[in-house]
């Protein structure tokens, strides 16, 4: 009874958070979570495919125009959980709505420019440069649960 | 009511535990600043809270983004600064509003050698890194 009880729940609930097209799993792993959150949302790995990954912990000293380097394992340690769990790693609709466009060898460093991403945030101008937007990487301005994976809010 | 006495006195020990961990290790290295400063020369006496301000507020050619470490940490270190490009919130520098600040090396290694190269266009030298510090500690 007990063990029909508990897949019963497990799949409700499992239900209740793959149902939705935009909610993908939170970052769990404690040094992605403080390292890349330090000057920015830290992104759930599902929005770009392993490559990406690879290419982007390589290239901290010039990431995006600024030095985000870090110590070699600690970098080492972010990579492996952002490549285990990268968009062509894992199921979800998120990650194949947005692995749809990537392509087979490409490995993009914007989400923003992932034709997924521009769809959706087709705003004028200054709605990006409202002060409590800023960039569009500021994901929470606008999606308050965007932390913990979940952007089936607008 | 001897537990709940109990957990009161245990938080409150580990809480002043904290804090009274946390200076040693920001005068190792304070200490560790000094020593790198006096290699490099010998006749370095002490550091200045006033040159660290001035470093802090100081504006500098190398990224018109960023020309300042106030563009991002406002030009009160008490208050909470601003990621000049994402717009993420930066808890205070000061060590008065932020007990944290400055108590782990690899952590403050990390910050000088990346905000250095990203503000100033070079690393910070070990005068410079124990001024800002010292600046810090004041406020």
């Amino acid at each position: 009874m007990r063990p029909i009880l508990t897949t019963a729940l497990a799949a409700a609930l499992l239900g209740t958070t793959v149902a939705r097209a935009d909610d993908t799993a939170p970052v769990t792993h404690e040094p992605t979570r403080k390292e890349c959150g330090e000057c920015h949302m830290a992104f759930q790995p599902a929005f770009l495919p392993a490559r990406s990954w690879t290419a982007m912990m390589a290239g901290l000293a010039d990431h995006f125009g600024e030095d985000a380097s870090l110590p070699e394992d600690t970098a080492r340690s972010i990579r492996d959980y952002l490549t285990a769990n990268a968009g062509d790693r894992v199921s979800g609709k998120l990650a194949r709505k947005y692995m749809r466009w990537v392509a087979p060898d490409g490995a993009p460093q914007r989400i923003t420019e992932n034709p997924a991403f521009v769809k959706e945030h087709r705003f004028r101008d200054e709605v990006w440069k409202l002060p409590q937007v800023g960039a569009k990487s500021n994901c929470p301005a606008c999606h308050k649960q965007a932390e913990l994976g979940l952007y089936d809010d607008d | 009511m001897l537990l709940r006495g109990i957990v009161v006195f245990t938080v409150g020990v580990c809480l002043f535990g904290g804090i009274a961990a946390a200076e040693p290790a920001r005068d190792a290295i304070l200490a560790d600043y000094l020593n790198q400063a006096r290699q490099a020369d010998p006749g370095f006496t002490a550091f200045s809270a006033e040159r660290g301000e001035a470093l802090f507020k100081a504006r500098h050619a190398h990224n018109p983004d960023v020309p300042s470490c106030t563009t991002c940490h406002t030009e009160d270190p008490t208050r909470q600064g601003r990621h000049y490009k994402t717009g993420r919130a930066i808890e205070p520098v000061a060590v008065s509003r932020n007990p944290e600040r400055f108590t782990d090396a690899t952590e403050v290694e990390k910050r000088f050698s990346r905000d250095c190269k990203n503000v100033l266009g070079r690393l910070c030298t070990a005068v410079e890194k124990g001024d800002y510090v010292t600046f810090m500690m004041s406020r």
